[in-house]
C-alpha cells in the first residue's frame, strides 16, 4: 500500500496546487484541543505535521518555543502524542500524520520502541530536526522497514555534493528550509530566490518530493505555489497564542486560519 | 571503552564525533552542517600550523599573560593537617578566568575565516566577559547571550560586558539559565551562520567545539607540568588535581597534559555541583547516574526526566549550573581515568571562607566547590602527596551572592 503521504502529494498535483502542511505542536494548548485542532483543519491541510514538543530545541524560533512549552508545561508525554495520533486516525484514517521533533525524545523512548508505537498509531512520516545526514543513516533504514518516511532536511547551506549524496538516500519527500533561520522567522530572502533553490534541488531528482517550510505565512504562500508542498507552522502556533491572549477558541481559528492557506494555493 | 596513550583526548573521537563510540556527536539541525565542517577544516588545519601557534602563544603570553602562578597553600596545609594543598591561580589570567584562552582562540578562528561578528553563550558571565574581550582586541562585533536569571546574579560580569562594547541580550526561555543561553546562541547560529562565527563557551556543543575549547583551555596543564618539574624536579609521586566540573573546560585543560600519567600516580578529580543541601535539584548528572542524552548537539551524560526533556538545575555557582556535561568528561569518567564527586552550595560557600581566611586567594564560587573537596580528602592524605586545586575564576563576580549569604566582612573589592 502507497503510504498516504505520497497519495496526498498525487492528489494535490491532480488539483494542480502544491500540497499544503501544517505543523501544530502535540498537547497546544492541552491534549484535547490539540487533538481538536487537528480533527477541524484536517479537510484543509493534505499532510498534518504534529511536533513533538521538547524544552531545549535548537531550531526553533519563539513561536514554536512557545507553544511547545505550554504543551509540556500541561504535561503532554510522548506516549500522549501517540494516543492523539491514534484518535485522530480513528476521525480522519487515510489523512497522513508526521512527527516532527528533536532525537533525544526518541533515543530516550528507544528507536525501536519509538517506531513501533508511530506504527501502531498510524504515524507515516518523521522529521527529526537534529539528526542530519550520515547520522541518521541506521534510522533512517529501520524506518523504511516500517514504511515510514523518514524526512531528510536540506537548507540552503547544503552543498551540492551533499544534496546529491542526501537525496540520493531520501526517501520519497524530503523537507527544503527556505533560508537560514530558526522556523517562524521573517522571510528574508525572496520567494522568487527560494524557488530558484528548490529547482536545483527537484533537478537532482523530480520523482522525489519536496516541500518548502519554514517563514511560509498567509502573505507569502502564494508566491511558492509551484513546490510540490508547502509547510505552515509558526504561524499557526502564533494563531494560536493570539486566541489564547483574546480568550478565543483556537481551534476555530485555527480552522480559520488553515482554510485562508488553502484558498491562497488552490 | 579505553582510552588512547600518545593521542591528544580531543582526537580521540571517531570520524563521527564519538568519544568512546557513543559520547559528543554533531546533532545539528541541517543548516549547522556547513560551517561545522568548515569550521572543522580550519581548525585541523590551523592547529598543526606553527605559524599559528606561535601566534596563540603570543597572545597568550603578552595579552593573557601567562604562565599563570602555581602556589603553595601553607596556612591551608597547616590547617587541615594532611596533604600539601597548592593551587594553580588560572584566575590570575587578564579577565580573571580560564574562559579566556577559547575565546582567544576563537577569536583567532574567526579572524582568519573572515568573520566580523562572534556570539556567544555565558553563564557565570566569564564565557562573556571573556569573549567580549577578546572580541574588543582582535575588532569584531560581539554578542553575548545569558539567561535573565543569570544577569541578575552575576552582574559585575554582565556590566564588564558592556563596557567591552558587547551587545548582552537576555534569555527569558526555560530556566533562564546557561542551558537557556547556550539554545538561544545556538539558534541564533542558525539563523546567521553566513556571517557570524559562534564560540561555545565550555567543552560542550558539537564535537569541534568540544574539541577548540579543550585544546585552547590546554594551556593550563602545559604551564603546570613545567612548573611542577621546576618546583620538585619532577612530576610528584603523588598528585592529585582538584577541579570544578560545570561544562568541563578548567578541568580538562588543567588535566591534559598528566593523561598518560597513570592515575595511580596522577589522580584527577572533578567536583559538580551538588546543588543546595536540601534541595533535589542539582547540576552533577556524573555524580548522581544522570542517564545519556542529547543536549545541545552532542550525546553526554545529563539530566532529564523519563520523556527526555531537559531537567532545571540548581547550584549557587551559575558556571556549573548547566544540566550536562562535556563528552570529554563522560570518556574520562567511563574509562575510569577520572573521579567525579559533588559539593553542596553549602560546602562550596565553606571551603570559601576557610580559603579566604588562610590564604590571599579568592577562589570564585566555582573553584570553591573543588576546595571543599580537596579540603575534607587532604586531611586524610599523607604529607608527601600534593593536592593542586586550579582555581580557575576570581570571586569578585560573586560579591552580591557572598554578601548575602555570609555577611559583608568576606566581601572586599578590588
Amino acid at each position: 500500500m502507497l503510504n498516504p503521504i505520497s497519495v496526498a502529494f498525487i492528489k494535490a498535483k491532480q488539483e494542480n496546487r502544491p500540497a499544503l502542511l501544517t505543523y501544530t505542536v502535540a498537547g497546544d494548548s492541552s491534549k484535547k484541543q490539540s487533538l481538536n485542532i487537528l480533527k477541524s483543519i484536517s479537510k484543509n491541510a493534505d499532510i498534518l505535521e504534529v511536533g513533538v514538543p521538547h524544552n531545549t530545541p535548537v531550531a526553533d524560533g519563539s513561536q514554536i518555543q512557545t507553544s511547545a512549552y505550554r504543551a509540556i508545561k500541561n504535561g503532554i508525554k510522548v506516549n500522549d502524542i501517540f494516543k492523539i495520533v491514534k484518535d485522530f486516525k480513528k476521525f480522519d484514517k487515510n489523512k497522513p500524520i508526521i512527527l516532527m521533533g528533536y532525537y533525544n525524545m526518541i533515543f530516550q523512548y528507544g528507536e525501536n520502541k519509538f517506531l513501533n508505537k508511530c506504527k501502531l498509531s498510524g504515524v507515516n512520516g518523521l522529521i527529526v530536526v537534529d539528526l542530519p545526514w550520515p547520522e541518521n543513516k541506521d534510522f533512517a533504514k529501520k524506518c523504511k522497514k516500517k514504511s515510514i518516511y523518514f524526512i531528510q532536511l536540506l537548507s540552503p547551506t547544503t552543498t551540492k555534493i551533499r544534496l546529491k549524496k542526501i537525496i540520493k538516500d531520501s526517501h520519497p519527500m524530503s523537507y527544503f528550509i527556505s533560508m537560514l533561520s530558526t522556523t517562524g522567522g521573517k522571510l528574508k530572502v525572496s520567494p522568487k530566490e527560494i524557488i530558484k533553490n528548490y529547482i536545483k534541488i527537484k533537478k537532482i531528482n523530480p520523482k522525489k518530493k519536496v516541500v518548502i517550510g519554514f517563514g511560509i505565512t498567509e502573505k507569502t504562500i502564494g508566491k511558492l505555489k509551484s513546490a510540490d508542498g508547502l509547510v505552515v507552522g509558526s504561524a499557526i502556533c502564533k494563531e494560536i497564542s493570539r486566541s489564547l491572549k483574546h480568550r478565543q477558541n483556537p481551534v476555530i481559528n485555527v480552522s480559520k486560519l488553515v482554510k485562508k492557506l488553502k484558498y491562497k494555493i488552490a | 571503552m579505553k582510552l588512547k596513550k600518545g593521542i591528544p583526548v580531543i582526537d580521540q573521537g571517531n570520524k563521527l564525533g564519538f568519544w568512546g563510540g557513543k559520547f559528543g556527536g554533531n546533532f545539528v539541525p541541517e543548516t549547522l552542517k556547513k560551517p561545522i565542517e568548515d569550521l572543522e577544516v580550519l581548525f585541523n588545519k590551523l592547529k598543526k600550523d606553527k605559524k599559528f601557534i606561535q601566534e596563540r602563544d603570543r597572545y597568550f603570553k603578552n595579552w593573557i599573560g601567562v604562565p599563570t602562578r602555581f602556589i603553595k597553600l601553607e596556612n591551608l596545609t597547616r590547617h587541615v593537617g594532611g596533604a600539601q594543598i597548592w593551587s594553580k591561580v588560572v584566575s590570575d589570567a587578564n579577565g580573571g578566568a580560564h574562559k579566556i584562552y577559547n575565546a582567544t582562540v576563537h577569536c583567532l578562528l574567526a579572524k582568519r575565516s573572515g568573520k566580523k561578528v562572534i556570539i556567544g553563550d555565558t553563564g557565570a558571565g566569564y564565557a562573556g566577559k571573556m569573549l567580549s574581550m577578546a572580541a574588543k582586541k582582535f575588532g569584531l562585533k560581539c554578542k553575548i547571550f545569558m539567561g535573565a536569571k543569570d544577569i541578575a546574579r552575576q552582574q559585575p560580569n554582565v556590566k564588564a560586558m558592556k563596557k567591552n562594547g558587547a551587545e548582552v541580550v537576555p534569555v527569558y526561555s526555560g530556566s533562564q539559565t546557561l542551558v537557556d543561553a547556550v539554545s538561544e546562541c545556538m539558534r541564533f547560529w542558525v539563523a546567521n551562520c553566513d556571517t557570524t562565527a559562534m564560540c561555545v563557551g565550555s567543552t560542550v556543543g558539537p564535537a569541534v567545539f568540544v574539541r577548540i575549547c579543550g585544546w585552547s583551555t590546554s594551556q593550563i596543564s602545559r604551564e603546570l607540568k613545567v612548573q611542577l618539574i621546576k618546583e620538585f624536579g619532577s612530576i610528584p609521586k603523588k598528585l592529585k588535581l582538584y577541579n570544578c566540573v560545570g561544562g568541563g573546560s578548567s578541568s580538562f585543560g588543567f588535566w591534559n597534559e598528566f593523561m598518560d600519567y597513570d592515575k595511580r600516580q596522577c589522580e584527577f578529580i572533578g567536583v559538580e555541583a551538588g546543588g543546595p543541601a536540601k534541595s533535589k535539584k542539582h547540576a552533577a548528572p556524573l555524580t548522581y547516574g544522570s542517564k545519556i542524552g542529547i543536549l545541545h548537539g552532542a550525546a553526554q551524560y545529563v539530566n532529564q526526566n523519563s520523556d527526555g526533556q531537559i531537567e532545571e538545575t540548581e547550584s549557587i555557582s551559575a558556571g556549573l549550573d548547566y544540566p550536562g556535561i562535556s563528552p570529554l568528561h563522560c570518556f574520562l569518567k567511563d574509562t575510569k581515568r577520572a573521579r567525579y564527586t559533588a559539593a553542596s552550595d553549602e560546602q562550596a560557600l565553606n571551603a570559601y571562607k576557610l580559603v579566604t581566611k588562610f590564604e590571599k586567594l579568592r577562589p570564585s564560587l566555582e573553584p570553591s566547590h573543588a576546595f571543599a573537596v580537596a579540603i575534607s580528602e587532604s586531611k586524610k592524605l599523607s604529607k608527601d602527596t600534593i593536592v593542586i586545586v586550579n582555581s580557575c575564576g576570581d570571586a569578585y563576580k560573586d560579591r552580591g551572592i557572598l554578601e548575602k549569604k555570609l555577611g559583608k566582612k568576606y566581601v572586599k573589592s578590588n
